[in-house]
């Protein structure tokens, strides 16, 4: 192994400028290593808003100017490219076409791979740009052969592969991530801001799925889904209460299930089972909600995809810790065992698997298997 | 550097930049009736004089603002205010503009419908974004009473298209309906002439000329009292309130007196530039749409507008900008996000087609370096966007 591309040559690059500070300080670093930078805002919105409100990251026209002020201090062009309607197509009606399916995607996933590093990576390379550039915590590692290979940030705190997991080798060969390979708390890329005169410096942190403007997921769902009243039923079937849309239901959720009844054994009971052709949800004990093993569809392998079964660490959420998986390619999907049973497994989800820090590949969530008491 | 985009501000004349710094550091309200007021207005009242020279108009009849924008909401909003509530017993709320118009005025216009009772009717243009005197005299004849005004532009700001304004405003005075015309792209280019046009007023700014910005002028026939957009000290025939800004109007005033005596240079020398700029265009890249009326007197002549099928014109312009050719797409803004441009949506262009435009405005600032450089970046710029598409 030797070296991240932004050591290697200077490159033209292309850096989407979400107004924030991690995608500020990137570019900055990109210029500063002496790479040709572009500074591009994606608008995602047709219809953005004037200001931001809560802790929203990007698409307002107000992002939007701090992004060009941004761009302005390092001193690199900037625009703004209109990406609305491939971001509704490809990522908003997938999220709500997700749900609606009664599966709980992840679409920042979705944007890296449909958006960032497809619609805007393919335009970026038509136009004579060598690479895309953002504020992603994550390392890409070329190896002697020639070869990427995409990593966990040096910092694990702040890694953020698992949302670029879903990239082939294609898109890593164009893709640049300035902040992946420092150790940097929060506070000192803050202050590195602040010291490149960037006045994202002070900005709040961005938590929220970017299109949902007040956080509430839930009342957007219901806003597009509209209500369509079922039944939550225990694991026999019994009728205990009904919903307003399966739809607002994520496995292994506990609040807001409102059943009238307790549970026989007096324990809290979640949700084990969505059922959207029925519009019906399965609640029940805490201990069904253990998973042993997964099917998993549409697998991306960062590489050449493995052969024959082999032993990970997967990763199954954006925040997530680790566990220890078998998996192995199945007629073209992933079959995953779990070392040791993991709770609340949603399929929709993505899950990225890891040989060490690298990124091995991922995949989405198909159907998931219950563990059996007692087998280890 | 090619700066080719003069229709979005023009390099400061040095005369103009002299006049401005020689009246920073005076000080003087020109309301004041002591001596430094005196000063300073014989500094604005001589700047009247030379300005109503330079465009065919009385002194009176320039009322100052702070530039184009406000100037064209002045005419619009103040004229539609004044004759709706004229006669209360027959309110004229009837505002006919030209599709195609800047959005200072197409925007004001709107708003007076969405919020002030007008009635908005857009006059059809031709596919060079023309507005025939008949449609304007047809439109009025449907009803002559209730027509509070018209509003049509000298010369788009886009296309460069010239409008017939003296025909126009004769079709308008046949009804006794006041017609505006923003005319801030004309002036400097085409011969303006305020009093021969028989326009009831007319929007020009400072910063389009070789002026400041922040500094334009109303020229308001006499008869015509608009309601105030900006109420307070009374200034400017009550008509636009706030102290003058002595420097800026000083400065303004010597821009437009160049702009009208090197009109003639600049539509000849000039023109000459743009006519070989288009042509270079056309041999690199031979099916670019020349954008307007192609016959050189229908045409604003350092305004080279086109459409490249099959182009983003937001790709054009980054392509270009990294060869330090500076233009415009032309079309308005939404937080920097290019929309079709609502000229040539009323042009008739498809709308796909219009995404793929590029404005070059030349100036007086003009090169044949700055034509070379269009001319041999345009075909690889033109070839490279239409590999990335539309998106």
């Amino acid at each position: 192994m030797t070296d991240t591309p932004q050591r290697s040559r200077p490159l033209r690059v292309l850096a989407a400028m979400s107004g924030g500070v991690d995608s500020a300080v990137a570019a900055a670093r990109a210029a500063e290593a002496g790479h040709d930078v572009t500074g591009v805002h994606l608008a995602l919105s047709a219809n953005p808003q004037s200001f931001r409100t809560g802790a929203r990251g990007c698409c307002t026209i107000e992002d939007s100017r701090d992004a060009r002020r941004a761009a302005d201090v390092i001193g690199i062009p900037f625009y703004v490219w209109d990406l609305a309607d491939r971001f509704r197509e490809d990522v908003v009606e997938d999220f709500i076409a997700e749900y609606e399916a009664g599966r709980t995607p992840n679409p920042c996933l979705r944007c890296n791979e449909k958006i960032k590093f497809a619609a805007l990576l393919d335009k970026a390379l038509a136009l004579g740009f060598d690479a895309v550039c953002t504020g992603h915590y994550a390392k890409v590692v070329l190896n002697e052969d020639g070869t990427r290979e995409l990593h966990r940030a040096s910092d694990m705190a702040k890694d953020q592969s698992y949302v670029l997991g879903v990239l082939d080798e294609k898109q890593l060969a164009h893709a640049l991530f300035p902040l992946g390979d420092t150790v940097t708390t929060k506070e000192e890329i803050r202050a590195e801001a602040e010291r490149r005169g960037l006045a994202v410096a002070k900005k709040p942190d961005s938590h929220d799925i970017c299109f949902i403007a007040d956080g509430d997921t839930q009342g957007f769902l219901a806003s597009r889904l509209g209500k369509a009243e079922g039944d939550i039923v225990d694991e026999s079937g019994a009728k205990l209460g009904t919903h307003e849309g399966a739809y607002g239901f994520t496995i292994g959720q506990r609040k807001g299930l409102r059943i009238g009844t307790p549970a026989p054994d007096g324990k809290p009971r979640y949700v084990l089972d969505i059922s959207p052709v029925n519009n019906t949800v399965t609640v029940g004990p805490a201990s069904a909600l253990d998973v042993g093993a997964l099917t998993a569809i549409k697998p991306r392998w960062c590489g050449a995809a493995p052969t024959g079964p082999g032993t990970y660490t997967a990763q199954l959420r954006a925040h997530g810790g680790e566990t220890e998986v078998t998996a192995e390619l199945v007629d073209g999907s992933l079959e995953v065992t779990f070392t040791e049973p993991v709770r609340g497994v949603a399929p929709g989800q993505a899950i990225v698997l890891y040989d060490g820090t690298r990124v091995v590949g991922s995949a989405t969530i198909a159907s998931t298997v219950r563990a059996t008491a007692g087998v280890a | 550097m090619a700066y080719l985009d003069h229709a979005a501000t023009t390099p400061m004349l040095p005369e103009a930049a002299e006049a401005l710094t020689a009246q920073l550091s005076v000080t003087g309200n020109a309301s004041s009736l002591h001596a430094s007021g005196r000063r300073a207005r014989r500094a604005v009242e001589e700047a009247r004089e030379t300005l109503a020279e330079a465009l065919g108009a009385r002194p009176s009849e320039v009322v100052f603002t702070s530039g184009g924008t406000e100037a064209d909401n002045l005419a619009v909003k103040g004229l539609y205010w004044s004759r709706r509530d004229a006669d209360p017993a027959r309110p004229r709320t009837r505002v006919l503009a030209s599709p195609v118009e800047h959005h200072a005025v197409l925007d004001a216009v709107h708003w007076l419908g969405e919020h002030e009772g007008a009635t908005i009717e857009y006059l059809p243009v031709d596919s060079y974004g023309r507005v025939h005197p008949d449609a304007l005299r047809e439109a009025i004849a449907r009803n002559p009473h209730d027509v509070a005004l018209a509003t049509v532009m000298w010369a788009n700001n886009e296309i460069g298209t010239l409008m017939p304004v003296r025909e126009l405003a004769e079709a308008a005075r046949e009804f006794d309906v006041p017609l505006h015309a923003d005319a801030v792209q004309a002036f400097g280019q085409v011969p303006v002439d305020f009093a021969a046009s028989g326009l009831a007023a007319m929007t020009v700014s400072g910063h389009k000329i070789g002026g400041p910005y922040g500094i334009g002028a109303l020229i308001l026939g006499r008869e015509y009292a608009p309601v105030p957009v900006l109420h307070g000290g009374g200034q400017e025939r009550h008509v636009r309130s706030g102290t003058l800004d002595v420097p800026a109007i000083a400065s303004f005033a010597v821009a437009g007196r160049l702009a009208a005596e090197q009109r003639e240079w600049f539509a000849r020398e000039i023109g000459a530039l743009r006519d070989a700029l288009v042509e270079a265009v056309r041999t690199a890249v031979p099916d670019a749409i020349l954008g307007g009326d192609p016959a050189p007197g229908g045409r604003l002549p350092a305004n080279a507008h086109f459409t490249f099928p099959g182009c983003e014109g937001d790709s054009l312009l980054l392509l270009l900008d990294a060869q330090g050719i500076e233009c415009s797409t032309g079309s308005a803004c939404t937080a920097g996000v290019a929309q079709p441009s609502h000229v040539l949506l009323a042009t008739g262009t498809d709308p796909d087609l219009a995404r793929g435009t590029l404005r070059f405005s030349l100036g007086h600032t003009s090169t044949e370096a700055d034509v070379e450089a269009v001319a041999k970046a345009i075909g690889p710029a033109v070839e490279r966007a239409r590999a990335a598409g539309l998106m």
